[in-house]
């Protein structure tokens, strides 16, 4: 057997899994998502269809808020957890990097436990105010959810990339008469820039689809997964779930590619 | 902002350096380094001497009671940030998001020069080292000799009272290190600063210091002119560390060295059971076998280019490394005399 065809049958298993399981798949949804009543009219559907385009729009802010929100939180505390040395800080290292071991339920019943209508806080105003403050069940429920998963993942990524920054950049912008703020600004923030992109995408992307967390809140929150949920099971509607879950795919997919041009020549120099 | 003499003197008084896990990097050392001077603090990796210039710069606090002052000011805990100083770095340490002129520019534009008189001041410092048409390029784009350059640029833009250089030409190739060296030795004398310089390598020290302050396990084993330190070592470390040297051992009656391969005279009339001596390879003559107050045989001849290295043995106790002419013809195994002036062999104090 030539050196060439060995390569080519160790990469049989991945072909195979990779056609039986996501393209034959992909395009079964794709050809569903045009045979309902509509056609391929259905498609537009996600854009011209009021509560549809509502949804889509809600679902995207929510994400770039979640995205936006864990890059500056993580980023502060990554900086932070990397470059000093202090007693438990193994310790918090290892509890903030915990909610990665939950599933996106569990997520959801921490934020009804803190922010639900027995939640902690709920119980704190009521004391304090004299009425219960509760917003789980809200698209700020699901916020602080999608935040607590989000920060992990964003965390460890930056830690990674601060720990590879060259102290002798902030040395010698501190040198030039550069104050803390302005190494922060024209030194470190751009080198992490890279980090930036590549844990926010992830950050973004899982925000956009999450829907564990979603569905153990919702009572009031319009998110693309949990329409397409109830388009499916309750409506039966697969052709509109079918397009609604393509249009969710390549819209997460364009954002993504968006923010990679655009700061794509941050990162190339960063290089 | 003068144009030229903007050196200041710099004293650093009782600095010491221990850190925080108890390792001692510095004994305390009191230092003089006069306005437009070039000192060189040479020594081998760990000896101290980046922890100095740290402290020079501002990076590192000495231990308590240590000062740092320049031209006679207390600036022992003025950041770095307002010490008006210049660094070098040995990774160069430019800005990868910015371009060569952007990173010469940083240092003016933090302090609020406006955009003509920046571009002015970048394009006279490019002349200067030799980057011209450069400016617009990217970190990425430049090879290392270049990188260096520019960091020099940058460095030098802000007309920093002290130019302070970690091991800056470490990171390049032999040839480049040598051009780059004597473009370095021109630079500082032109601009009139007061730099300081850390390097490992003796070469770089001898041609760049006015002063070498040789350091060795976080102490100062001597300072002195590059003359002083290779011809006069105070001790047996700065004798090996700078240059080639033969160190010989044996016992010296009224001036005269008892060697294994004759009796060599010697500077003074001291007398001692076993004392040491440095000899350098170059000072040592190679006459006819006999003629010479020493003789030995040649164990091994080095042609280098320039010169040949032979390695006589039988001479002292252990073999001698002799530099000659590269006419010489000396074979192995050959009886060879060898003469030495009396004011070469550098009496060193015996080790504790």
């Amino acid at each position: 057997m030539s050196q060439k065809s060995f390569v080519w049958l160790c990469l049989l298993p991945l072909a195979v899994v990779t056609t039986a399981f996501f393209l034959l798949p992909m395009a079964r949804l794709v050809v569903a998502g045009a045979e309902g009543p509509h056609g391929l009219a259905g498609y537009l559907a996600i854009l011209t269809e009021g509560r549809y385009r509502a949804t889509l729009i809600n679902t995207v802010l929510l994400a770039a808020a979640t995205t936006i929100v864990t890059l500056i939180v993580a980023t502060i505390a990554g900086m932070f957890l990397q470059r000093h040395r202090f007693p438990g800080r193994a310790v918090l290292i290892a509890m903030l990097t915990f909610p990665l071991a939950f599933p996106g339920v569990v997520v959801g019943f921490m934020i009804i436990l803190l922010a639900g209508r027995q939640g902690l806080i709920g119980d704190l105003s009521n004391r304090i105010f004299g009425e219960k403050f509760v917003f789980a069940y809200s698209i700020y429920g699901l916020f602080l959810g999608y935040l607590y998963f989000s920060i992990p993942r964003v965390i460890l990524t930056i830690m990674a990339a601060v720990q590879k920054l060259d102290v002798g950049l902030e040395e010698a912008a501190r040198s030039l008469g550069a104050s803390p703020w302005a190494v922060q600004r024209d030194v470190v923030l751009p080198a992490l820039a890279p980090a930036f992109v590549a844990s926010g995408a992830i950050a973004f992307a899982t925000a956009m689809g999450a829907f564990g967390t979603a569905f153990t809140l919702a009572t009031n929150i319009d998110v693309l997964p949990m329409l397409i949920y109830t388009e499916f099971t309750l409506a039966a509607n697969f052709a509109t779930s079918a397009a609604l879950s393509v249009g969710l795919g390549l819209i997460t997919w364009l954002i993504l590619a968006l923010a990679r041009t655009f700061s794509g020549s941050a990162v190339a120099a960063a290089g | 902002m003068s144009t030229a003499g903007h050196g200041a003197a710099v004293r650093i008084e009782a600095c010491g350096k221990t850190f925080a896990d108890g390792t001692r990097a510095l004994d305390p050392a009191t230092l003089d380094i006069a306005r437009g001077e070039t000192l060189v603090l040479l020594g081998p990796s760990g000896c101290g001497k980046t922890t100095m210039l740290r402290i020079i710069a501002g990076l590192e606090l000495p231990d308590a009671g240590g000062r740092v002052l320049f031209d006679g000011k207390d600036m022992t805990t003025v950041p770095i940030e307002r010490r008006n100083v210049g660094m070098v770095f040995q990774s160069y340490a430019l800005f990868p998001n910015m371009t060569v002129a952007d990173n010469i520019a940083y240092g003016l534009k933090i302090r609020g020069v406006a955009k003509s008189e920046r571009a002015a001041r970048v394009a006279e410092l490019v002349a200067l080292t030799n980057i011209t048409g450069l400016e617009n390029r990217r970190i990425d784009q430049l090879s290392g000799g270049q990188r260096q350059r520019v960091a020099l640029a940058r460095a030098v833009a802000i007309r920093p009272g002290i130019l302070l250089l970690d091991e800056p030409l470490t990171a390049l190739d032999a040839a480049l290190r040598d051009r780059l060296r004597s473009e370095l030795n021109r630079l500082l004398r032109a601009l009139g600063i007061t730099a300081i310089y850390v390097t490992h390598d003796q070469a770089e020290a001898m041609e760049l210091g006015d002063r070498i302050v040789v350091m060795r396990k976080g102490a100062i084993a001597q300072i002195g002119t590059p003359r002083e330190v290779y011809f006069a070592p105070k001790d047996r470390f700065v004798a090996e560390f700078i240059g080639a040297a033969n160190i010989v051992e044996a016992p010296i009656e009224s001036g005269v060295m008892m060697l294994p391969g004759g009796r060599l005279p010697i500077e003074g009339s001291a007398t001692a059971a076993n004392a040491t001596v440095m000899i350098r390879p170059e000072t040592i003559r190679v006459t006819d076998a006999g003629a010479g107050p020493l003789s030995g045989i040649v164990d091994s001849v080095s042609f280098i280019g320039d010169r040949q290295r032979i390695v006589v043995s039988g001479a002292s106790s252990k073999p001698l490394n002799v530099d000659v002419p590269n006419t010489i013809q000396a074979k192995v195994g050959d009886r060879i005399g060898l003469s030495i002036a009396a004011d070469a062999v550098r009496l060193l104090p015996s080790e504790p």
